[in-house]
């Protein structure tokens, strides 16, 4: 069984963000793995360690990433894949996808697993897509997967509460949701055993792409914190006559 | 609100990857296991979670910079940043760490035999075996040549007497590491907690370290194998060395207890009004914030670079005294300052800066007092001797 688990490096949820172009401002902050991700990296550690798997983790990012590479290495994971080139700065998921593509095509992945959406993006596209480009059959938003007899029974949560489960024959591509199980933590000593473990940094063109091939279709125009007032009305005074005012506002909006 | 740690002059940028990945590896465990739990403790006088003392190993908190034996081998930074990451929950976190750590799989590995190492450190690192080291005495603090505990040797085995004092995690340990005077100097004795004649009793009543077990050790004629006696050391130097490895994580520790009041304390006061106003947006506040800063960052270079000594085999003994010293200092001076900022709330427990203000409190006098540390630095500078005695 080889698994490939792909994963990106997002601002700590903590971070103080600033906007900064399309984008922020990277500097001085701090970066943790995505946490969908690190869901689908315990699942595939899970089924390393019920029977033989090699984990492979491949993300996309500037040198910083690598820690999260050593991260998941530190984990349990067998080797890394970090791809990068300065014009992927902001590069959108069809582009994401098609670099993930080109990197697993010759490695015969049987189970490709990564977080449903990313914390910072939330676009929840890069899944399907790299599917899509490896020809797999996918599902995302698992809660539960279970292999047997060279297929994965999925359950996935639906809107509402509600679970359905599905079926994908093996070689497939599920994303999962956060909370399908207990992330574990990395253990010092296999901190240290990490920095023994292949990590291979690869550029467009060492994946057999071109600049062209992997232009971003997608544009940021802005990225923005909405203004705060517009529309808001501050309540004054004690408690009782806050809790009367807003009384009032409701009926005279006719809200009740 | 999350904890943010401050980090003014970017040090993270000084550091390695496996550093900081070994850094917000132990934040998270604390995050998450440990400070739910911190207050039950601190509210039962006495008290440690032992249920996490699995998880700890299984992280690979015990013996981390020890090599071999089922330890990770960290350097020193790394190893630092843990006792700053622990800290930053409780000293009596830390000092469980600690004590495993530096006082006991330390004096093993460094001043025991092959088989002694063999039989207790992979158990150590394990968190199977716990264990606590007797230096101090009811009467004999800072001048632990003093001792009264003895070992006389009777043939193969050696008979122990004493009395040990403020000795933490006594009551839960398997063995203790217990200093005596002999003939031939002080040396170190490997006690097992089934020896007969062997008791620990827990202390209550501590204001301070209330997240942490404190015991006393009674020896009365217990026999001592030989070969738990550890060969490799004699005289006070023995105790010292373990002492140095535990004050050098003191010295890291302390960055952690200030960097939890002065969150607490920075975030408090952007939100508590005042006068229709934040809190911080007033000149007194402001100067207490940054005067805390200043110092944590200050103490933040200060361990990097000893780090970076002990590492290198350049460190001497009054350089970790230095750091120890002043980094428990600083740190008092930022919880009480961050307890005063934030009022009324700052005395109940739902708020940590006076918890780990009355903890600084023991930090300040465990591991050679504050007084002392002043005196080795004093003697060093001036090659003169200000003890007394």
């Amino acid at each position: 069984m080889k698994i490939l688990v792909c994963l990106k490096q997002v601002p700590h949820k903590d971070a103080r963000l600033e906007a900064s172009g399309g984008w922020i401002d990277e500097g001085g902050i701090k970066f943790e793995i995505n946490q969908y991700d690190t869901y689908a990296l315990e699942e595939a550690l899970r089924i390393k360690d019920a029977g033989e798997a090699e984990v492979v983790v491949a993300t996309i990012g500037p040198d910083r990433t690598s820690q999260a590479l050593r991260t998941a290495l530190g984990m349990g994971a067998d080797r890394a894949i970090q791809i990068w080139d300065d014009s992927l700065s902001g590069a959108d998921s069809l582009t994401i996808a098609k670099l993930l593509a080109a990197a697993a095509k010759d490695e015969s992945f049987d189970l490709v697993l990564m977080g449903l959406m990313s914390d910072d993006a939330n676009n929840s596209l890069t899944g399907p897509m790299l599917a899509e480009l490896l020809g797999l059959p996918h599902t995302t938003g698992a809660m539960k997967i279970e292999l047997s007899d060279g297929k994965a029974q999925v359950e996935r949560e639906l809107e509402g509460g509600s679970l359905q489960v599905v079926d994908l024959p093996l070689p497939c591509l599920i994303t999962v949701q956060t909370g399908l199980n207990e992330v574990r933590y990395a253990s010092l000593k296999g901190i240290m055993q990490a920095k023994k473990k292949p990590l291979d940094k690869k550029g467009i063109s060492d994946l057999g792409l071109d600049a062209a091939a992997v232009a971003s279709k997608v544009t940021v125009d802005k990225l923005y914190v909405p203004t705060k007032g517009e529309g808001a009305e501050i309540l004054e005074g004690s408690a009782g006559e806050v809790a009367q005012q807003l009384v009032g506002k409701i009926k005279e909006l006719g809200l009740l | 609100m999350a904890f943010e740690a401050l980090d003014f002059y970017r040090i993270d940028d000084e550091l390695s990857e496996d550093a900081r990945i070994v850094r917000d590896t132990v934040r998270e465990f604390v995050d998450k296991e440990f400070l739910p739990l911190v207050v039950e403790h601190v509210r039962r006088d006495g008290s440690f979670p032992m249920e996490l003392v699995p998880k700890m190993a299984e992280l690979g908190l015990f013996g981390s910079n020890l090599h071999g034996y089922g330890c990770a081998g960290l350097d020193n930074v790394a190893y630092g940043l843990i006792q700053q990451e622990l800290e930053r929950g409780d000293s009596g976190l830390r000092s469980f760490s600690s004590v495993q750590s530096g006082l006991c799989m330390y004096p093993i590995y460094t001043y025991g035999t092959d088989k002694q190492k063999d039989r207790w450190l992979p158990g150590m690192a394990a968190g199977e075996v716990i264990g606590c080291f007797g230096l101090t005495e009811p009467d004999f603090g800072s001048d632990p040549g003093g001792m009264l505990s003895r070992a006389e040797k009777r043939g193969n085995a050696w008979i122990l007497n004493g009395t040990k004092r403020w000795i933490t995690n006594g009551t839960v340990s398997d063995i203790a590491i217990v200093w005596a005077q002999t003939d031939d100097g002080i040396q170190g004795f490997i006690v097992e907690k089934d020896f007969a004649g062997f008791e620990a009793r827990d202390m209550k009543g501590k204001f301070s370290l209330r997240a942490s077990i404190t015991s006393e050790l009674f020896m009365s004629d217990v026999e001592v194998p030989e070969e738990n006696r550890l060969p490799g050391v004699k005289g006070l130097k023995g105790p010292l060395g373990c002492l140095n490895q535990a004050r050098y994580g003191i010295a890291w520790g302390a960055i952690g207890a200030a960097q939890a009041c002065f969150d607490e304390a920075l975030q408090y006061s952007k939100e508590r009004m005042i006068m229709k106003r934040p809190l911080a947006s007033l000149q007194i506040p402001q100067q207490k914030l940054v005067k805390m800063a200043t110092e944590i960052t200050k103490a933040q270079l200060l361990c990097l670079r000893l780090a970076k000594l002990k590492d290198e085999g350049n460190l001497r003994h009054p350089m970790v005294s230095m750091a120890k010293m002043n980094n428990v200092d600083m740190a008092l001076n930022v919880a009480r300052d961050a307890r005063d900022m934030l009022g009324a709330n700052g005395i109940v427990d739902d708020y940590c800066s006076m918890r780990h203000m009355v903890n600084l409190e023991t930090v300040r006098t465990y591991e050679g007092t504050h007084d002392i540390h002043t005196l080795i630095l004093g003697r060093d500078l001036t090659g003169l001797d200000a003890f007394g005695g």
